[in-house]
C-alpha cells in the first residue's frame, strides 16, 4: 500500500481518537432547559437572545440549550418537532403561533394546560383578552404568547419611490397596482417576491384578500360567511395575479434576498411582516431613511386593519426538565423578558403594560394601532388554519406561482377545499 | 470484481500508444478529445468553484451576483466564527462515523467470507435478500424506525445513528468483502482444511491479512454514505442539537430563510465537505474499487 | 490464465506467500465445502437484523398503510384496507408528485448513461493525465447535497440578463440568450432542470462502471478487429458494446433505484416546491406537515413496490446465475 495512503488511514485514526474526546450527547447533571424554535438567524435570534438573557439572569443556574432548526416560518422546525415528539424526545419548550396552528397541538394531546400559571403570574389580566381566547381550548390556556406582529405591512426604501414618480403610499388595491405600473415603466420590479418554501407568496395572498374583501368579509372565510368561490376572492385573485406580474424573476428567493431587491433599489414594495424591519436594522440600515413603512393597501376599510400573528410558547408533555420550563415561561410572560425580546425582534409585546420608550418609532406606532385598529388573523402565520391546512395553503399557492400565475381558477378550487377539509 | 480488473481500470498501460507518433487525423482526435475533457472537467468543477471562492470573501462580502467572480484578496473571515459552530457536530460525526465504519466492516468481513467460502444450504438465497436490503427506500422505514427509536430509547444518544448505519450497512459491506474474497482460490482454504485448521482459524490466519484492502474499501465507502447522510440524522435525533452531525448542523446554517451572510453559509458547505474531499482525494484508488464492487456484475 | 499446481501438493502457507505475491489465479474447481451448515451461525445475526430491521419493518410500514393512523386520531390503528392507495391515486398531489417522479427518473438515467458513457469513452483508450480527469469526475460523489444545495440553486437562479446570475448569466455573457430559462421553478421544465444535479453527481460513477467494463474486453480482440480492417467505429458498435450488456443492465438498475429514492438532492436545492415534488418529498409533507401517518406509509410502498418491480427480477437473475456456477 502507498505511503499516502497508509497516513492517511492514521489520519483517519488520529481523528476518531479525537472526535472519542467529544462527549456522545450531553450527561448534564444540572438543571438544563431546552427550548425549540425556528428563529436561528438575524434580528430573529437576536430577539430569542434578549429573551434567553432575561432567563439566565434570573435562572443562573439553569443551563440554556437553543434546539433550533432554521427554516422560516417554522417550514423544517414543524416536521423535526414532529419526529421529535413521535420519539419520546420533546423538547422542554416549542415555539407555536397563536390561534388554529395551536390547536393542532391541543387536539393531540401534546402540550399541558397552563391555566394554572396564568393565575399565577396575573397574565389573565394583563394579556389581551381577545389574544388569550385564540390560546384557549374548553377553558383552559395552552400556551404563553411573547409578541404580536403584523403581516399587513408595505416597505419601501423612498430613494426607490422618488425615482418611479410615487410620491405617497398607496391606500387601495387600486392605487397599489397603478404604482406598480409606474416602477415598472421606471425600469423596477414593482414588488420583491420571495418564492422559496412559498409560504411568502401566501402571505402577499392573506393581505390581497384582506386588501380587497375588507376585514370583515376576510374573517368570514374563516368563519364560513363568506364563500371563497364568490366574486370577492375572485376579484381578490385577479388583484393577486396582477400584483405577481410586477414580480422579480427570481422565483425561489428567501424573504431576506427578497427585502434587499427592496432597499437595494431592484425592487419598489415589498408586502411582509414587521420582522423586516428587525432584519434590516440587524443589516445596519436605518428605519426612516433606507426603507420606510405604511399599513398595506386596503381598498375597503376606511380605518387602518392591524392583520396579526402572534409566537407563543408551550410546556409539552413528557418534558424533561418541566421545571425550567415552567421558570422559561414565567420570563416570557415578564414585563422584563418581553421588553428584552420585542424590540430586537421587530415586534410588539402582549403585555398591555409594556414600556414603549424601549421601541422605534415603526413599533410604537404599532403599538397604538394594536388597541385601536380591527383585528385580523393572518393565515400563513397560524391564526385561521391549522399546521395540514397550512401546508397545504403553501402548497396550493406555490402550484399557482411557479405555473406562472395563470390558473386563478384552480387556485380557488384549492382554497375553497382546504377550507372544507380543515378541522 | 477482482481486483486485478479494477487494477486495470485505474492504470491503463499507455506506454504502447504514447510512444507511437500519432498521424494527422489521430491528432485532430487528441485534440478534441482533450478539449472535450477539459470541458467535461470545468462543468464538473463548478458547483464547487463556487463554493470555495466565495468561502474566502468574508462574511458579508458573498453576494449571488458575484457568484463567479473571484475574490481580489483572501478574506478567512468566515472561517472562525463557522468552525465554531461546527467543530462540535464535526467531532461529533467523526466519533459515530469512526466506528459504525468499523463495526460495518468487521460485520461485512465476516458475512462476506461465510458467503464466499463457508456457504450452506440457501446461502445465495439469503444472500439475495440481504442485496434487496441495498435497495430499499429508506422511507419505507422511516416511520418504523423512529417508533422503534422510541421504544428503544435510544433516542438520547449518537449511539442511534450507529446502530442505523450498522444495521442499514450490512446489505453493502456484505457484498464488498463478498466479492472480493470470491476472487481468494478455494485452493487456499481446501490447503488449510487438508492440515487440520477450522472456519475460525482459517479466518483469522489466511483471510484476515489478506482483507485490508477490503476493510479500507468498505471504511471509506461507508466514511462517506455516514458522513453525508441526512435523512437518517434528521429523523432520529429529531434536530436536537446535542446530537447535531455535520449534516444537520450544516442544514442548521444553510436551511435557513432568515440567511443574511452566505459566506457562512458556503463555508460551512465547504467545511463539512472538506473530510469526504480528503478521504476522496488520498484514497481514491480504493474509493473506486468500492464503486465498482457495488456494481454486482461487469 | 495459468493453472495452479495440484493442489494437494501445496501446503497452505505456500500457496499463502504465492497469493502475496500476486500471481494471477483462477479458481475452476468447486466452492462447496464441507457441511450444510457452513457459516450459517456467523451470518445468523446479520440475518435477524435484516429480517427485522428491512423486511419486518416494511411490513409494518405495509400495516400502517392499511390504517387510519394520523396525529389527531393517534389510537386510530382500524384496519382501512386499501382506502389510502384509493385515495392516492385521487390526489392530484400524488399523481403529480409520481408523474414528476417519473420525468426525472427518464431524464436523469439518460442523461447520465450519455455522458457517463461519454467520459468513459473519452478516457478508455488511455490518455495522459487521465488520473486528473477520472479524479475530477468522480468527486461530486464525495459531496452531500446538503452542501451542494446553495451552490446550486444559485446556478440554476431563474433571474436573467442583466439580473441574472448562475448558468443564465452564462449564457447571457456568452450571447446565448435563448438558453435562458426558469430552470427547477419552471412549470414545464423543473424536472429536467432539477435532473442536472443529479447527472452531475452520477456521470462519473456511471464513467467508472463503462471504464470497467470497456477495459474486461481483452485488447486482443480489437486488435485482431483492426488487422482485419474494422473501423473504430464498427469495433465499438459489433464488438465492445454488445460485451457491454451486463454492464449497461447494472447501471440501469442503480440509476434506477437511487432515482426512485431521490429526496437529499431536491430537498436541498428546490425544498418542498410543488414542481419539482416528487414522491420521497411528498411523502415527508404528507407525514410531517400534514401528519397522515397512514397515508404516508402507503406513498413509501409505492416507492418500495416501484423499485421492487425492477429489483426483484434483476436479482432473481443474479442469484440464478450464481447458483449454476
Amino acid at each position: 500500500m502507498l505511503k499516502k495512503s497508509k497516513l492517511a488511514i492514521a489520519a483517519v485514526v488520529a481523528v476518531a481518537l479525537v472526535g472519542a474526546t467529544v462527549p456522545a450527547s450531553n450527561a448534564a447533571t444540572d438543571k438544563k432547559l431546552e427550548i425549540f424554535t425556528w428563529w436561528a438567524s438575524g434580528g430573529e435570534a437576536l430577539g430569542l437572545k434578549g429573551m434567553t438573557d432575561a432567563f439566565t439572569k434570573a435562572n443562573p443556574n439553569t443551563a440554556f440549550v437553543n434546539a433550533s432548526v432554521a427554516g422560516a416560518a417554522g417550514t423544517n422546525a414543524k416536521g423535526v418537532l414532529v419526529s421529535r415528539m413521535k420519539a419520546g424526545n420533546p423538547p422542554d419548550t416549542f415555539q407555536a403561533h397563536a390561534g388554529a396552528e395551536l390547536t393542532s397541538y391541543i387536539k393531540a394531546g401534546q402540550v399541558e394546560d397552563l391555566t394554572f400559571l396564568y393565575k399565577q403570574q396575573g397574565w389573565d389580566k394583563i394579556f389581551p383578552k381577545d389574544l388569550v381566547k385564540t390560546l384557549t381550548s374548553n377553558g383552559k390556556i395552552y400556551s404563553v404568547p411573547v409578541n404580536i406582529h403584523r403581516a399587513n405591512v408595505l416597505w419601501w426604501n423612498p430613494a426607490t419611490a422618488t425615482k418611479a414618480g410615487v410620491t405617497a403610499a398607496p391606500a387601495t388595491m387600486e392605487e397599489f397596482i397603478a404604482d406598480l405600473k409606474k416602477a415598472k415603466d421606471a425600469g423596477i420590479d414593482g414588488i420583491a417576491l420571495a418564492g422559496n418554501g412559498d409560504w411568502a407568496i401566501a402571505h402577499l395572498l392573506d393581505v390581497v384578500l384582506l386588501g380587497t374583501l375588507g376585514a370583515d368579509k376576510y374573517n368570514g372565510l374563516w368563519k364560513g360567511t363568506t364563500s371563497w368561490t364568490g366574486p370577492e376572492v375572485k376579484k381578490a385573485v385577479s388583484n393577486f395575479t396582477t400584483i405577481l406580474s410586477y414580480g422579480n424573476s427570481s422565483k425561489a428567493l428567501d424573504w431576506p434576498d427578497a427585502g434587499k431587491l427592496v432597499t437595494g433599489g431592484k425592487a419598489l414594495f415589498f408586502i411582509m411582516g414587521d420582522w423586516a424591519s428587525s432584519q434590516w436594522q440587524a443589516d445596519g440600515l436605518k428605519l426612516g431613511t433606507d426603507y420606510t413603512w405604511a399599513v398595506a393597501p386596503n381598498s375597503v376599510d376606511k380605518k387602518p386593519i392591524y392583520m396579526w400573528l402572534s409566537d407563543s410558547f408551550t410546556l409539552p408533555k413528557g418534558a424533561k426538565n418541566r421545571d425550567a420550563g415552567i421558570a422559561w415561561l414565567k420570563v416570557c410572560g415578564s414585563l422584563a423578558g418581553q421588553d428584552a425580546f420585542n424590540p430586537a425582534k421587530g415586534s410588539i409585546a402582549v403585555r398591555t403594560d409594556s414600556d414603549a420608550t424601549k421601541y422605534d418609532s415603526y413599533l410604537q406606532a404599532a403599538m397604538k394601532e394594536w388597541k385601536t385598529d380591527k383585528l385580523v388573523g393572518s393565515t400563513v402565520h397560524g391564526v385561521n388554519w391549522n399546521n395540514a391546512a397550512m401546508a397545504s395553503y403553501n402548497t396550493v399557492v406555490g402550484k399557482f406561482y411557479t405555473g406562472g400565475a395563470k390558473d386563478a381558477a384552480g387556485l380557488i378550487k384549492g382554497l375553497a377545499a382546504i377550507q372544507k377539509n380543515g378541522k | 470484481m477482482s481486483s486485478q480488473l479494477v487494477d486495470r481500470v485505474l492504470t491503463k498501460d499507455i506506454k504502447m500508444n504514447a510512444k507511437r507518433k500519432l498521424n494527422g487525423n489521430e491528432q485532430f482526435f487528441l485534440v478534441f478529445k482533450y478539449f472535450s475533457l477539459v470541458i467535461l472537467a470545468i462543468i464538473a468543477a463548478l458547483p464547487i468553484y463556487i463554493m470555495v471562492i466565495n468561502s474566502v470573501k468574508g462574511i458579508t462580502g458573498v453576494t449571488q451576483s458575484a457568484a463567479f467572480v473571484p475574490p481580489t484578496h483572501l478574506n478567512f473571515d468566515a472561517w472562525g466564527p463557522v468552525w465554531e459552530q461546527m467543530k462540535v457536530p464535526m467531532g461529533r460525526t467523526a466519533f459515530f462515523v469512526i466506528q459504525s465504519s468499523i463495526i460495518s466492516a468487521i460485520i461485512g468481513s465476516i458475512n462476506g467470507y461465510v458467503f464466499a467460502k463457508w456457504k450452506f444450504k440457501g446461502s445465495t438465497f439469503i444472500f439475495t435478500t440481504f442485496l434487496f436490503g441495498m435497495f430499499i427506500p429508506y422511507q419505507a422505514i422511516m416511520i418504523p424506525l423512529t417508533q422503534f427509536n422510541q421504544w428503544a430509547h435510544l433516542g438520547g444518544s449518537i449511539y442511534v445513528l450507529v446502530f442505523a448505519h450498522v444495521i442499514y450497512g450490512i446489505p453493502i459491506c456484505t457484498l464488498i468483502f463478498r466479492n472480493y474474497y470470491a476472487g481468494i482460490p478455494n485452493e487456499l482454504i481446501e490447503a488449510a482444511r487438508v492440515d487440520g485448521a477450522g472456519m475460525v482459524r482459517i479466518f483469522r490466519t489466511i483471510i484476515l491479512p489478506l482483507s485490508i484492502p477490503g476493510f479500507v474499501v468498505v471504511l471509506i465507502w461507508q466514511f462517506t454514505s455516514a458522513w453525508n447522510d441526512f435523512l437518517f440524522a434528521i429523523f432520529l435525533t429529531g434536530g436536537s442539537p446535542n446530537l447535531a452531525v455535520a449534516t444537520t448542523a450544516l442544514n442548521f446554517i444553510t436551511g435557513s430563510g432568515n440567511q443574511v451572510y452566505y459566506g457562512n453559509n458556503m463555508t460551512a458547505s465547504l467545511i463539512v465537505s472538506i473530510p469526504t474531499l480528503l478521504v476522496y482525494m488520498f484514497l481514491g484508488r480504493y474509493f473506486l474499487r468500492g464503486l465498482l464492487s457495488g456494481s454486482l456484475k461487469g | 490464465m495459468t493453472r495452479v499446481r495440484v493442489v494437494s501438493e501445496l501446503s497452505y502457507l505456500e500457496v499463502f506467500r504465492i497469493l502475496k505475491g500476486e500471481s494471477p489465479v483462477a479458481s475452476t474447481t468447486k466452492k462447496h465445502v464441507q457441511s450444510p451448515w457452513g457459516g450459517f451461525v456467523f451470518v445468523l445475526p446479520s440475518i435477524l437484523a435484516m429480517a427485522v430491521f428491512v423486511y419486518g419493518m416494511i411490513g409494518w410500514t405495509l400495516k400502517i398503510s392499511f390504517s387510519h393512523l394520523n396525529s389527531s386520531d393517534s389510537t386510530d390503528n382500524s384496519f382501512a384496507g386499501l382506502k389510502n392507495y384509493r385515495d392516492l391515486f385521487q390526489d392530484s398531489d400524488f399523481t403529480h408528485a409520481f408523474s414528476n417522479l417519473l420525468k426525472f427518473t427518464g431524464v436523469f438515467l439518460i442523461g447520465t448513461l450519455i455522458s457517463g458513457l461519454i467520459m468513459a469513452l473519452l478516457l478508455e483508450k488511455g490518455i495522459k493525465g487521465e488520473g486528473f480527469f477520472r479524479s475530477i469526475y468522480l468527486y461530486p460523489m464525495a459531496i452531500s447535497f446538503i452542501a451542494m444545495g446553495t451552490s446550486w440553486r444559485w446556478l440554476m437562479d431563474s433571474a436573467r440578463d442583466k439580473d441574472g446570475t448562475g448558468l443564465n448569466s452564462i449564457f447571457h455573457m456568452a450571447h446565448l440568450d435563448f438558453l435562458q430559462n426558469d430552470w427547477y421553478t419552471s412549470e414545464r421544465g423543473a424536472m429536467f432542470a432539477i435532473a442536472l444535479p443529479a447527472i452531475w453527481q452520477m456521470s462519473g460513477y456511471v464513467m467508472a462502471l463503462f471504464l470497467a467494463g470497456f477495459r474486461g474486453i481483452p485488447d486482443d480482440l480489437r486488435e485482431a478487429a483492426r488487422v482485419d480492417g474494422a473501423s473504430e467505429y464498427k469495433i465499438y458498435r459489433h464488438i465492445l458494446f454488445p460485451q457491454l450488456k451486463p454492464t449497461f443492465l447494472t447501471v440501469l438498475i442503480i440509476l434506477g433505484h437511487i432515482s426512485m429514492k431521490v429526496f437529499d438532492l431536491i430537498y436541498g436545492i428546490a425544498s418542498k416546491s410543488y414542481v419539482t415534488k416528487v414522491l420521497a418529498i411528498y411523502m415527508w409533507q404528507v407525514i410531517f406537515d400534514i401528519q397522515d401517518f397512514a397515508k404516508g406509509s402507503a406513498i413509501a410502498i409505492i416507492i418500495l413496490l416501484c423499485i421492487a418491480v425492477v429489483v426483484i427480477p434483476y436479482l432473481a437473475y443474479v442469484n440464478k446465475t450464481e447458483e449454476m456456477k
